[in-house]
């Protein structure tokens, strides 16, 4: 019997088993795909906003201000990477400039810190590429740049460091409440459910509760990725004004030195994460729109994300009409700027539970004060390189020369909980692949340690989702 | 160990095979070669068909037999060779630091660095295919890798994107290894790929070449199920109501090769726009004077026997460069083109060797954009004329090469022009 079972490992998810992790609780993670960090936290910006775009009276205006501040921390204890860059939102004209005064005063009643507005001296200062006719911006220092994929995966990490358990490549198509108890699947017994499964959130909460009030239509943004090579066209997080269409397109430098460009929102049917031409042409015209040099010949990856679109408008975070049963739904944008604040909020409300049930949550268990971080080979010294090579000889062996990533590297990231089962998993984790040749040359290589340290065949070796080989040979061939 | 060394080679392909044993023919030049694979030759293990080495050793050879010969002569040679041993950074343009799995964390000392890095494939983010990711997508060279060496299957109904040589090699290679393939679409109006390619790769096995056609969708969830692909009209924008479906597992990729330069802009050498490897005279000398590049990391060739030619000429030079104590270094000339070409190296011509022994000619190479059936190059050098000759069958497949006559060419520091007449 778990206490808590949590339905979905994207970042909202996880960071919830993370909080809930310091308590003495069995904590259950379930994921339908084969990795955690699989849906829209895989595919998105990857920003912190600043928090002033939101309604001040919220929750998304609330929790993204809470959650932009308690990256930090978090970003500590979880060993990700995380900058502050700050944020320019770029208008032209009078009505760009009451939309900009719009979001300053909005941010104000947020308190978020050192919002600004800049004339156009300053900000073709700032940023010498973008187009010459932007004539002021809202600059909000705390906006920030992460990995997001890296913030969930080290928090199912960290998580099941303390315990918690995962459970990949179970659907939850099944969930029976007999007196106090869930039962999932047939199987699996737990006291609570906290329901983060992104845009099939209104599909679980079905499950359980014919009369569901809310509905998640997702919408789709597609991106271009640019190669190192582009790395300092823009220094902070581009934006446009929302008087364009929707909030407008992206340019931001990534915690990796790439520069990601998008997306466009088009309202899409579940799962379809798909690329289109036209959606690609209009995102690359507002890029060009923005930033004129904008070099799109260096792009090196185009991918799209859904984003769960909530029918109320906004996050529905609250235990749900059947006691025990906890909605983290319609986790659209800024949901992973307000990841840590909606993870907070869940404990708080799990925390309501435990009391009325007289069953108090606590006392908090002694908690390692930080992940272990990843070794990345490529940012030692070279005297941090002799060491790590003759403390582990596998750092010797440079898998990736785009990235420079290790065979010792990949293995860690392997057989570490939460740990990478496939080529993209792995790339996700520690960047083999994830340069300008895209794998060419190291694809091989992975999938061959893949095999070795995971105890499986090559042929059995998937890219990405659940049944995606890379190769094409079968196992019973041999 | 002495890690002191009068000629760094970087790179264990067939450029780094022939440039490292051309310097260790003169006396008394201490040579390492550095490869980052467990064994030397580089792309041309995996080439396991012939069509190699016909102008070189005036035979024809398969990629693998063409690598063991130059192998061979490595071994009988007084070359240190390192494997498996990757170049993190080259400093001062003499420092090599290099991690071998076997040696650790190593650095070099080189009085010369000869860079033989070869090229890389375009992958899919540079032809900007809609459609969603699945497994099942390759550049060609890594199928051909997976095939030829690792001896994995990668697809049983292939189609193929790009007429580049490497993807028409793999059109007959997954047929002999028993796939279906069941086209090749090619943005351009002709194929970039070598004619004797054409026939007997795709010809010689009925295999349909859709010119003037890309991919515009790519479908499937997990493993590639189905791609579209369109006609293009003549800004290469896909026609709507030309699609056509393939239900495929597999697309491979021949889009096109890069000069594989982290080094060379790690080091801030001079680059080319054109070739997108570094700036490089008749000497095979980059803008940094000890450091020379060869092969594909310089310019894409067409042909590995010219890649050995060009090495040999780098590994020659560099030999002498690294015993001279004052090299003869003077002002070169410029070699531009005019839009006609895609391509030209070197981009600089000296006259004189780094012992001061007077060039007659030099190699030029070229490569056109777009075929033409017969057409004028002339080399002028502001309005003055020095070069004219007629060219029969120019095509962007077959680099043009020409012997430029050093006597006639103006001065030093002066730039000369290439220009294409029709």
């Amino acid at each position: 019997m778990f206490d808590w079972v949590i339905i979905g490992a994207g970042v909202s998810g996880a960071l919830i088993a993370q909080r809930l992790s310091a308590y003495p609780l069995k904590l259950l993670i379930i994921e339908k795909e084969n990795d955690v960090a699989c849906g829209a936290t895989k595919a998105n910006s990857a920003l912190i906003h600043a928090g002033y775009d939101a309604p001040f009276d919220s929750l998304r205006g609330r929790l993204n201000a809470e959650g932009n501040a308690m990256y930090d921390d978090l970003a500590e204890l979880l060993k990700f990477p995380f900058k502050r860059i700050g944020s320019l939102v770029l208008g032209v004209g009078a009505e760009d400039y009451t939309a900009l005064t719009k979001l300053y005063e909005n941010g104000l009643k947020l308190n978020i810190p050192g919002l600004k507005i800049l004339d156009q001296s300053r900000i073709h200062q700032m940023e010498p590429n973008i187009d010459p006719s932007f004539e002021y911006a809202l600059y909000a220092p705390t906006a920030g740049i992460t990995e997001p994929w890296e913030v969930a995966i080290a928090a199912c990490e960290y998580a099941m460091d303390q315990g918690a358990k995962l459970l990949l490549n179970t659907e939850v198509t099944e969930i029976v409440k007999i007196g106090e108890h869930f039962i999932i699947n047939g199987a699996i017994e737990t006291k609570g459910i906290i329901n983060a499964a992104g845009v099939h959130a209104d599909d679980i909460y079905r499950l359980i509760d014919g009369e569901i009030s809310f509905a998640i239509s997702p919408r789709r943004g597609e991106y271009f990725l640019l190669d190192k090579e582009a790395g300092g066209l823009v220094n902070h997080i581009l934006f446009t004004c929302p008087t364009y269409k929707g909030k407008g397109t992206i340019i931001a430098p990534t915690a990796h030195g790439n520069i990601i460009i998008g997306p466009n929102s088009e309202k899409v049917e579940k799962d379809y994460v798909n690329t289109t031409f036209e959606g690609l042409h209009d995102v690359k015209q507002n890029a060009l729109k923005m930033v004129p040099n904008c070099p799109l010949h260096l792009n090196i990856a185009n991918f799209s994300g859904v984003r769960a679109e909530p029918s109320t408008g906004d996050f529905i975070i609250e235990e749900s009409r059947i006691p025990g049963f906890i909605n983290v739904a319609g986790i659209k944008s800024p949901g992973l700027s307000a990841a840590p604040a909606i993870a907070k909020m869940v404990e708080s409300i799990v925390s309501d539970i435990h009391s009325r049930r007289g069953t108090a949550l606590g006392p908090m268990i002694q908690t390692p004060i930080s992940r272990r971080a990843r070794l990345h080979f490529s940012e030692l010294s070279e005297a941090e390189k002799i060491k790590a090579i003759a403390q582990d000889a596998k750092h010797a062996h440079i898998v990736c020369r785009c990235e420079q990533v290790t065979e010792a590297e990949i293995i860690d990231a392997i057989h570490r909980n939460a740990g990478a089962r496939t080529l993209n998993g792995v790339k996700r984790r520690v960047r083999p692949g994830a340069g300008r040749c895209q794998g060419g040359f190291c694809g091989p290589k992975v999938v061959a340690i893949l095999a070795r340290e995971l105890g499986i065949h090559r042929n059995e070796v998937e890219q990405e989702r659940k049944g995606s080989f890379v190769l094409s040979g079968g196992v019973q061939d041999e | 160990m002495n890690n002191k060394y009068d000629v760094i080679v970087v790179g264990g392909g067939p450029a780094g095979l022939a440039a490292a044993s051309e310097a260790a023919k003169n006396s008394g030049v201490r040579v390492a070669l550095i490869e980052r694979d467990a064994f030397l030759g580089g792309i041309l293990n995996q080439c396991i068909h012939t069509g190699f080495g016909l102008h070189h050793y005036k035979e024809e050879l398969t990629g693998t037999e063409y690598a063991h010969r130059g192998i061979m002569s490595i071994e009988a040679s007084s070359v240190d060779v390192y494997l498996e041993a990757m170049v993190m950074s080259i400093d001062e343009g003499h420092t090599v630091t290099l991690i071998s799995q076997t040696l650790g964390y190593v650095k070099l000392w080189g009085g010369a660095i000869i860079l033989a890095m070869g090229c890389r494939e375009r992958a899919r983010g540079s032809v900007i295919i809609p459609g969603t990711r699945p497994s099942g997508i390759f550049t060609a060279g890594t199928a051909q890798r997976y095939v030829n060496i690792e001896g994995d299957q990668v697809g049983k109904r292939v189609f193929i994107l790009g007429s580049g040589d490497i993807g028409l090699i793999m059109a007959r290679r997954m047929t002999l290894e028993g796939a279906q393939v069941l086209g090749v679409a090619e943005l351009m109006p002709f194929s970039s790929g070598l004619t004797r390619n054409i026939v007997q790769c795709l010809e010689d096995f009925d295999i349909p070449l859709f010119l003037s056609h890309t991919v515009v969708k790519i479908e499937g969830e997990t493993r590639l199920e189905q791609i579209t692909i369109a006609k293009v009209d003549a800004d290469y924008r896909p026609i709507s109501g030309t699609e056509k479906t393939f239900a495929c597992d597999t697309l491979l990729l021949s889009v096109g090769l890069i000069p594989e330069n982290e080094l060379s802009r790690q080091m801030a050498l001079e680059m080319h726009a054109l070739t997108r490897g570094p700036v490089i005279n008749n000497l095979m000398q980059t803008s940094m004077p000890s450091v020379f590049a060869c092969g594909n990391v310089a310019q894409v060739h067409d042909l590995v026997d010219h890649v050995s030619e060009e090495a040999e000429r780098a590994g020659k030079h560099t030999a002498i460069f690294s015993k001279t104590v004052v090299p003869m270094l003077e002002k070169a000339i410029t070699v531009e083109t005019d839009d006609a070409f895609g391509m030209v190296s070197p981009q600089k011509l000296v006259r004189f060797d780094f012992e001061n022994q007077p060039l007659q000619t030099a190699a030029l190479r070229l490569r056109v954009k777009k075929p033409y059936t017969s057409a004028w190059l002339v080399i002028k050098s502001g309005d003055v004329q020095l070069m004219r000759l007629r060219k029969n069958h120019l095509t962007p497949g077959e680099m043009v090469h020409i012997a430029v006559d050093l006597n006639a060419m103006p001065l030093e520091s002066e730039t000369i022009k290439v220009y294409l007449e029709v």
